[in-house]
């Protein structure tokens, strides 16, 4: 059986689709069998940051709504043979996402993959809860910004509520993904610190994604980054990232410091 | 010019990481409606009503959300004939 992820934040913008692409390129380049789904229905745009826009025939409304079957929507990326997209609907209204429709969507592709990475919606309507219901872990991306890292905090209530898990009396696995962070920024003390963040939300961090030229090069073509540039700051904290997601215990460094200097952080270890 | 601006401006993430400490403290603690001080605030002013007429332009409530107390103060007008008022009315 596969582990479902749901990649959430509440506030929009912050990454979660650049994140969703990203981990999932980067856990089926290693070979993982992976699928990403676009929860966004009405404003898909995964399909997009992953160049398969033309090549979407049918969506995630489509199996649900029982027009389509599940294989003939699934998209199989052009570079990466094991990584999969299922597309969201982008003229459907979004309450065709029924719950009994996801549960079985989720339950059918959690036996064919390894990772159902599911892309949450901002909000924390409909669509965001759908998308984390069946989580068995959650990745929060936040911004080191005071409005993201409140919504995080929602959403990180919700997911301790609203979740299956949660509801079965469970502990939701959350781990935070932080995104667009700028180093020389946080040292001159306009930013929030890592140390911040991880201090006010406290949960687990799974990795620091620099903020990069290169993550907006990557969706003009249409790749997710860790495909676009694998050797790109971007694409080494979310390989990494990846690879925190396997169990992995891999230290969490601070891109763009200096080793030594911030002895500190560097020998942060992840949870 | 830039590295005097660097110096001379108050670095602004401290603030922000002391207004979030805040503010989530209240959010955590007030799930499902139960914000206290917004409870009080309403009870206080329903107790009140009940005894005079409260011109709403003359009552001021003001609260402060602090990390450790919060403060409420309800400052409110009350005019001679205030129970005279309800009465009447």
């Amino acid at each position: 059986m596969g582990k479902v992820i749901v990649v959430t934040s509440g506030k929009g913008g912050v990454g979660k689709t650049t994140s969703s692409a990203a981990l999932g390129a980067a856990l089926a380049q290693n070979g993982d069998r992976v699928v990403v789904v676009d929860f966004d229905v009405g404003l898909r745009n995964l399909d997009l940051v992953m160049g398969a826009e033309r090549r979407v025939v049918y969506d995630l409304v489509n199996v649900i709504q029982g027009e389509a079957k599940l294989t003939q929507a699934l998209i199989r990326d052009k570079r990466v043979e094991t990584l999969y997209l299922l597309p969201a609907s982008q003229t459907r209204d979004k309450d065709n996402l029924t719950p009994e429709g996801v549960e079985k969507v989720v339950g059918a592709l959690k036996k064919a993959f390894d990772w159902v990475i599911c892309d949450s919606p901002a909000g924390i309507e409909r669509g965001a809860t759908l998308a984390m219901r069946h989580a068995d872990v959650a990745v929060v991306v936040t911004n080191p910004e005071v409005s993201s890292v409140r919504d995080s905090d929602r959403i990180i209530g919700l997911l301790d509520s609203k979740t299956l898990k949660a509801e079965n009396g469970e502990r939701m696995d959350k781990h935070l993904l932080l995104t667009r962070y700028d180093p020389a920024r946080a040292e001159r003390g306009d930013m929030l610190k890592v140390d911040d963040v991880l201090e006010i939300l406290s949960i687990p961090l799974l990795g620091i994604i620099p903020e990069s030229m290169d993550v907006l090069r990557a969706s003009n073509v249409g790749a997710p980054v860790t495909l676009a540039d694998e050797r790109s700051a971007p694409a080494i904290a979310y390989f990494d990232a990846a690879r925190r997601l396997k169990g992995e215990n891999l230290p969490v460094t601070v891109p763009g410091e200096k080793r030594g200097f911030f002895g500190k952080i560097f020998g942060r270890k992840a949870a | 010019m830039n590295f005097l601006r660097l110096f001379s401006r108050p670095q602004s993430a401290p603030a922000a990481r002391e207004r979030l400490q805040v503010l989530l403290a209240h959010e955590r603690a007030a799930t499902g409606d139960s914000d206290l001080v917004t409870k009080l605030r309403d009870e206080i002013l329903r107790v009140i009503s009940k005894h005079m007429q409260i011109d709403d332009e003359k009552v001021s409530v003001k609260m402060e959300r602090g990390a450790q107390v919060s403060t409420l103060a309800v400052d409110i007008e009350i005019p001679f004939d205030a129970s005279k008022k309800k009465k009447a009315a």
